[in-house]
């Protein structure tokens, strides 16, 4: 049963743009990214959406609907109410390159950022051993599909723009505890997380896990026990000693 | 519309929305509810640690446990001691305050709970923040967040009390166990809710085998963390639930001692 549904579309180049009113036609079964191919296809032929895959696996429809980021392919009209008005607007922390296409190469930048998988140097490719109990943790994390909604949605960088150059955002931080957990991975990353990629800067607010299509516990699986781990590093002095006097390795 | 290149300052620019949030949903009831949820521990707290009636014979109130002075009645003293001797003339419950109070202040989950209710940082997810700059816990007085791991340490040993205390509820007034009232039952209940919190913390998770990254070889302590980690997946509802029932018991223990409760197994 189709019918006609009000969607509000920010439209413009850069920075510069409006909110243009759109009445469109909505199916049975639809979602939002649906409903935006129907703009481009019959009203708004120059309208402006990165897509892949519309399963919800390749991140690439990032968008914020009526205020929240979500996936435009993941989100089904049927769950709005048929009179309201529907608003999309591109990803608010990252440059628009236009209408609801974002530049979000600050993400790329934030990943080169970090020093790749560190493993022994005697231990070569083909030769580790791991038991799943020991990867399971990481493997959480593996499932990220890097839409960067988490570090969209992340007050951090979201409100203080100026905080960008000190803070990777939860996906990087995330990476970061990933490969701290990795039973092969000899880098001491915990210095770094804090100082280098902005670690105390998050206030585990759990908006990033709120937002993760893919429902990986960012804050209480990765940030949080990396957080903990930077406090073994830097801010528990019977740690310290420990490691100290016994030589404790984990 | 002229085409811009990707190098053109336009194109670093954020989408311009004047607007704090475009939400359409109740994005401030949960804040509202939180800073009302909260408001409402503390006020209470304050009135509680005030206030004298705290002992009704075999019970103690939790906020005023354990009772260290000789200002205690001579049963609710804690193993019937009492270091801090007779100087100390304060409610007893100003002495021990500090340890369960700073546990949940810096507990991860009252961090997101008053960050965001109280100091809207942010109220609600993709709703602005009012503040103009923003450093995290990364200076000076957020750091000391880091110290949550102390606190955890001691909340356990208040928590140890507070079940000694429930255990001791099973005795009648005349010391005689086998009593059971509404009290005992609601001083267990919430000595269960308490360590259920207590345990199910992040830092205890930490310490039990989060730091390792070889749970092969630990697999008691993996056991540990994977129980840990099960109390820690609900650790929001034991911080509320626990937090109520510590009030509840309280304020029971406190209404039997004014004698505002008195029917027959109170």
């Amino acid at each position: 049963m189709g019918y006609k549904a009000k969607f509000r579309v920010w439209r413009g180049e850069g920075g510069e743009g409006k909110l243009e009113d759109f009445t469109v036609e909505v199916n049975e079964g639809e979602v939002v990214l649906d409903v935006i191919h129907r703009l481009q296809a019959t009203q708004a032929p120059d309208l402006a959406v990165r897509w892949n895959c519309k399963a919800g696996k390749c991140g690439s429809c990032s968008m914020e609907i009526n205020g929240r980021p979500r996936l435009g392919c993941m989100t089904r009209m049927s769950t709005f109410d048929e009179s309201e008005t529907i608003t999309v607007t591109p990803m608010r922390t990252f440059p628009v390159i236009k209408d609801l296409v974002c530049d979000v190469s600050f993400n790329y930048q934030k990943a080169r950022e970090i020093p790749s998988f560190t493993p022994p140097k005697d231990v070569k490719p083909g030769e580790y051993r791991m038991q799943q109990i020991d990867v399971e943790r990481s493997q959480e994390f593996r499932k990220c599909i890097e839409c960067f909604m988490c570090n969209n949605v992340c007050h951090v960088i979201r409100d203080h723009d100026e905080n960008k150059p000190a803070f990777a955002g939860p996906r990087f931080l995330m990476r970061i505890a990933e490969l701290d957990m990795h039973p092969y991975d000899e880098l001491d990353r915990r210095e770094s997380a804090q100082e280098d990629h902005g670690l105390g800067y998050c206030n585990i607010t759990k908006c990033c896990t709120e937002v993760c299509p893919e429902h990986i516990k960012i804050t209480d699986n990765a940030l949080i026990p990396m957080k903990e781990r930077v406090v073994d590093r830097k801010y528990d002095p019977l740690v310290w000693l420990g490691s100290k006097i016994f030589k404790r390795s984990n | 519309m002229t085409q811009t290149t990707a190098e053109s300052p336009i194109r670093k620019q954020r989408a311009q929305l004047n607007v704090r949030t475009l939400r359409t949903d109740r994005w401030w009831l949960t804040p509202a509810l939180t800073f009302a949820g909260l408001m409402s521990f503390l006020i209470y707290g304050i009135w509680a640690i005030l206030d004298k009636s705290y002992f009704a014979e075999p019970y103690i109130a939790p906020f005023s446990s354990p009772c260290l002075a000789t200002s205690c009645p001579e049963g609710a003293r804690f193993l019937g001691l009492a270091p801090f001797g007779d100087w100390y003339t304060l409610p007893p419950g100003l002495l021990i305050l500090g340890l369960p109070g700073g546990f949940r202040l810096t507990c991860y989950y009252y961090r997101k709970s008053y960050y965001r209710s109280f100091w809207l940082s942010p109220p609600a997810c993709a709703v602005s923040e009012p503040h103009t700059k923003y450093s995290g816990e990364t200076r000076l007085p957020l750091i000391i967040q880091n110290v949550h791991r102390y606190f955890f340490y001691l909340a356990v040993v208040i928590g140890a009390i507070l079940a000694y205390d429930a255990v001791l509820a099973f005795r009648d007034e005349h010391g005689n166990w086998g009593h059971v009232g509404l009290g005992t039952l609601i001083l267990l209940a919430n000595a269960v809710l308490i360590f259920c919190y207590t345990l199910g913390c992040h830092s205890c998770r930490h310490i039990t085998a989060g730091r390792l990254n070889h749970f092969s070889k630990h697999p008691l302590r993996y056991k540990a963390w994977t129980f840990v980690s099960k109390l820690n997946a609900r650790h929001q509802q034991f911080a509320w639930a626990s937090m109520y029932s510590v009030m509840i018991a309280d304020l029971y223990v406190r209404l039997v001692a004014k004698g505002v409760i008195n029917f027959p197994f109170a």
